[in-house]
This record gives C-alpha cells, sequence and structure tokens, in this order.
C-alpha cells in the first residue's frame, strides 16, 4: 500500500481516520484516556480550515458536534465512560432527529470515574442501550491501529449514509499503544459525502421525507430553507406531531433502517474458523491477546479459530449463529463481566457450548490468561 | 534478532516513555522494523511508579505489552524493586547506580552503570537521562543504530538540545562498550 508511514498511537490513528474521512468540526472535553484524540485535533483542524472547541463539559460538546452537523460538516467528539455518560441525552436527540456524527469512546474501567488509566471494555451495553427509548445504533471498533484508521472513515461513511451518530468503541490499550500506521493516499478508500437536497431556495423543503431509496437528503442549516428540528416524534416537515401513524412510523424507521442493514454494516475479521473445533470470539485490544494464543496453539496442531467483531451494533446474530455452528467451544473473550457474552449466547444454536474468558481487574488480558482459562474450561486444568 | 522486548521503568518525569517512544519509532521509521510501545502509569502527572513496554520484531505483534523482557531498564529503586524479578533468564538487567542498589543477582547479565553520575559531570543536565539510557541499550543490544536514534530525535526536539542529545547518546554507548552483544 502507498501512503505515508508514521508511527503513532491508536488515538492518532483515530485522528488520522476522522481527517482522512473529511472530519471538519471538533469539540469535546478531554478526558484519559482518549485526550490525544483532542489534543491532535485542536492542532490539525485549524491547519485544514476546521474548527476545534474544548466545551464546558460533554453535554456541551455532544450538542455543539449535533449543531455544526446540521449545517454541512462532518463532525466529531471523543471521551471516555464518565463523558460518554453525560452525552447520552444528546445521543439520543441525534438519533431522532438523524444528525450524522461521530463519537469516540476511548474506554476506561467504571463505572463512575473508576480507573483513569486502566483499559476495560465495560461500555459495551452502555454504547448500546445508554440513552432512553426503543432505538438503533452503530458501534464500531478495531484492535490495530490500520484497522482503527480504517474503521473511523466507515464510521463516517455509515453516519452520513444512514444519517446516524455512530460510536467507536475503543479502549485504553489500543488508544494508547503506538505502533505503525500507513496513511494511504487520497482517494485511495472511497468516502461518503453529504447527500444534499436539491430542492432550491423559495422551494417547499421536507427535511424528513425520505426519497425512494429511504435516505434523507438534508439541507445545510442556517441556508436557504428554514425548517425546524426536534427531539419530539416529527412530521415530514420536522414538526412535532403525536399522530399514531407518524409516531409509529419514526420508530420503526429508525430502528429498521439500521436494522435491515446489518449485513452492510457489520464488519469482522476471522482466522482459520473453518475448522475450528474452539471458536474465540472477540473485539477492541482483546483480540490482539486472542489472535496470539490462536496463532501460538494452531502452531501445535489445535484446531482454534477467532472471531474479531468490528461492527458490535447492530449486533449480527445470523453471522456469529453461522460461523459457531460446528464448534464444540465458544469463548467470547472481553475486559467487562460478560456483555458481549450474553448476547452471543443468545445468538448460537447451542448455548451451553459458550463460556466467557475475561479479565475485569484493570490489567490487559495476556494470552496466557486466555490459555489458562481455556484450560480450565476444557476441564484440563491450569 | 527474532524478536526483543524492553521495558523501561523509573519515576514519571525521567523521561522514560520518550526513550521507549523514540527507540520503538526508531526501528520502524528509520529501519523498517515492525515495533509496539505502550505504557503503564498512574492518574499523577509527575512522580508514581512508570513502566514503559517495547517489542521490536520482525514479524507482525499482536500482544503488545511485555511479561518477560529480554531487556529491563530500572532507573529508581521503586521500579528495580518491583520489576527485577521479571527479567528474562539470560536478558539484560541495567539499573542506575545513583538511583538504584541491587540487592540480588538475577539470572541474566547485570549492569549497575553510572548513567546519572556522567550525565551531571560531563553535561550538567538531567534532562537528557533518558537518551544516555537509550544509549546504553542500543550499545548492547545493538537493536537500532544510533543514527536512526537521532534520526527521529531530529523531527522531536528544538534543534538548541540536539548536540547534549548526541553526546548523551555516545556516552551511554561508550559506558558499554565492553558489554556489546556480538
Amino acid at each position: 500500500m502507498n501512503g505515508t508511514l508514521k508511527f503513532v498511537q491508536g488515538n492518532e490513528a483515530c485522528v488520522e481516520g476522522a481527517l482522512y474521512a473529511g472530519l471538519k468540526f471538533f469539540a469535546g472535553y478531554p478526558i484519559t484516556p482518549s485526550t490525544e484524540i483532542a489534543e491532535s485535533l485542536a492542532y490539525r483542524l485549524p491547519q485544514i480550515g476546521g474548527k476545534f472547541i474544548q466545551m464546558e463539559d460533554e453535554i456541551g460538546s455532544m450538542c455543539a458536534i449535533i449543531g455544526a452537523s446540521l449545517t454541512g460538516s462532518k463532525v466529531m467528539t471523543a471521551t471516555s465512560g464518565p463523558g460518554f455518560s453525560l452525552m447520552q441525552e444528546a445521543l439520543g436527540y441525534a438519533i431522532m432527529a438523524e444528525i450524522p456524527c461521530v463519537i469516540a469512546n476511548v474506554q476506561r474501567g467504571g463505572p463512575s470515574t473508576g480507573l483513569a488509566t486502566r483499559g476495560a471494555q465495560g461500555d459495551v451495553m452502555q454504547s448500546r442501550w445508554g440513552t432512553h427509548g426503543d432505538h438503533a445504533i452503530v458501534v464500531m471498533t478495531a484492535s490495530n491501529n490500520q484497522d482503527v484508521f480504517n474503521i473511523t472513515i466507515e464510521a463516517f461513511n455509515v453516519a452520513e449514509t444512514y444519517r446516524t451518530p455512530v460510536i467507536l468503541l475503543f479502549d485504553e490499550v489500543m488508544g494508547h499503544t503506538r505502533e505503525r500506521l500507513i496513511v494511504p493516499e487520497k482517494d485511495e478508500i472511497p468516502l461518503v459525502e453529504r447527500l444534499r437536497t436539491s430542492v432550491k431556495g423559495g422551494v417547499d423543503y421536507h427535511p424528513y421525507l425520505p426519497r425512494e431509496d429511504g435516505r434523507l437528503p438534508m439541507s445545510d442549516f442556517g441556508g436557504v430553507h428554514r425548517y425546524n428540528v426536534t427531539g419530539l416524534y416529527h412530521d415530514m416537515w420536522g414538526f412535532p406531531s403525536e399522530n399514531p401513524a407518524v409516531v409509529d412510523g419514526l420508530i420503526h424507521h429508525l430502528t429498521d433502517k439500521i436494522r435491515n442493514n446489518v449485513h452492510t454494516i457489520t464488519q469482522y475479521k476471522e482466522y482459520f474458523i473453518e475448522d475450528a473445533r474452539t471458536i474465540l470470539i472477540s473485539y477492541g485490544s482483546t483480540a490482539r491477546s486472542a489472535l496470539h494464543h490462536v496463532l501460538n496453539r494452531r502452531k501445535r496442531g489445535e484446531y482454534i479459530g477467532l472471531l474479531e467483531l468490528q461492527t458490535l451494533w447492530p449486533f449480527h446474530g445470523d453471522l456469529i449463529r453461522e460461523k459457531c455452528k460446528n464448534a464444540e467451544l465458544v469463548v467470547v473473550t472481553e475486559m467487562n463481566l460478560g456483555q458481549l457474552y450474553r448476547q452471543v449466547k443468545i445468538a448460537v444454536d447451542h448455548p451451553e457450548r459458550v463460556f466467557l474468558a475475561n479479565r475485569v481487574d484493570g490489567v490487559f488480558i495476556t494470552p496466557t490468561d486466555i490459555k489458562n482459562m481455556l484450560r480450565l474450561i476444557q476441564g484440563r486444568g491450569v | 534478532m527474532e524478536r526483543c522486548r524492553l521495558v523501561f521503568s523509573g519515576s514519571g518525569g525521567q523521561g522514560v516513555i520518550t526513550a521507549a517512544v523514540i527507540l520503538a519509532e526508531a526501528a520502524v521509521l528509520h529501519e523498517g522494523l515492525i515495533a509496539t510501545q505502550s505504557q503503564s502509569y498512574g492518574p499523577e502527572a509527575r512522580g508514581g511508579a512508570t513502566r514503559s513496554d517495547v517489542i521490536i520484531s520482525e514479524s507482525d505483534i499482536y500482544f503488545p505489552k511485555v511479561t518477560q523482557p529480554n531487556v529491563l531498564v530500572c532507573l529508581t529503586q521503586e521500579a528495580y524493586n518491583k520489576f527485577y524479578t521479571i527479567t528474562r533468564p539470560g536478558g539484560i538487567l541495567i539499573v542506575d547506580n545513583h538511583y538504584v542498589t541491587t540487592s540480588r543477582k538475577v539470572d541474566a547479565m547485570q549492569r549497575e552503570l553510572p548513567i546519572y553520575e556522567r550525565v551531571m559531570t560531563e553535561i550538567g543536565k538531567p534532562i537528557v537521562l533518558n537518551i544516555c539510557m537509550l544509549g546504553a541499550v542500543i550499545g548492547i543490544t545493538r537493536l537500532v543504530k544510533p543514527e536512526s536514534i537521532m534520526k527521529t530525535l531530529q523531527s522531536r526536539i528544538n534543534p538548541d538540545f540536539f548536540e547534549i542529545n548526541q553526546k548523551a547518546l555516545d556516552i551511554g554507548m561508550d559506558m558499554v562498550k565492553d558489554y556489546a552483544m556480538p
């Protein structure tokens, strides 16, 4: 691959991806372990005519990117668990008002301020259900710098395509590990640009009237059209409505646009799944330890494989079931008390074959930890 | 060299993380190697035990942390007490003899080096202590060429400090010239 070779942290790989995707506006409130994203963008965005604002808190940050997105910019904020909690209300607003935006949550140990400088993956369910009400959401992650770069671009593409917030769920280990990154030449990776309405100024524009393909063309707020944006259930003009048909139609539109496209949205990587009797399922930094273990064991002739999920939500249950249908053992490896594990159990044909190999003490799970837990699960002793 | 795992440990502010970043960056950008660098630190801005892990390899690295380092460097007594036992058998343990009094022999090449002392007498600025330490590390291991370290430094530091960094690196290498690995 042609491009610029860099040696950077995962957080900086995320920044490179965001800038490559066309990020123009960032509002945030620095918090460990996500700070380098804000720090780096504070320097980089002004160089390309973009805007960086350090806000008073995470509530303000989320609201600022929503406003900026409506005016036509690609936008992003970055935070960690405590800040992500504060963003939940406005996140729901962005879902309801269908405003494209990207939120990076570089996870640390929780709940509350928890473990500021240690890795964890405890926000998997918060990213799914943190904001209230029935809704759909897209949550993506990655396990190495090149993938962090690519998935960040994908997050912007998905946000624009479906007019939805997309959450990048990284963690401290990924955010702070430095390794190689190759930033490809411009135009090597396809970008999805904002779909703008062709309706001229002075002509009626319906901000929430989908085209035939279901997409909603936007009009830059403050431009030629005046329209209403609200967190209330709304009609095609964007005005509040309690008409049951409108409410029913909108809630299904909001959830179906993501759910019906789970095949297109879902990204994953697989290693030796075909003949694997034991399948590890992992994501984010934890997938690195899992892959290390799988490669070691393959060398010894064990039939073990790894399914690395990059899209956590929408959860592609059919994919999990299909990949695990011949496995004698499915072991979910994550740094929480089993948040994805329970989803996998629901998805597979034989839930009794699904086990959890985890660690929640702030220490990054090692390949040896995984080996030992597998031996316990298999009844072989440590 | 197939794979070398290093741990630099000390106190926040001594520059152990910076030294680790410079070494790994030099390996990736100027020697075409694969490397990862990660760190572990507490919530403090200064002080507190700091540790940085570097892996330099010819093949892909998945697990980025180090459990048994081929090379362990300890720049404080606290770091030495905490970490000396993890040195890989047959590896290298480097301590600064101003900050650390060793209490045991490990199953490794153990070197108590006058890093602080020589930096203070020959340069007079403790700020380059970490680069001097790096000189000792590459002097023994030959992991990367000194020019690669200097090229990396050039892109990161004020030109006014270039010369004392070069000098610190040279002192570090000079300190271990009798121990260099083949």
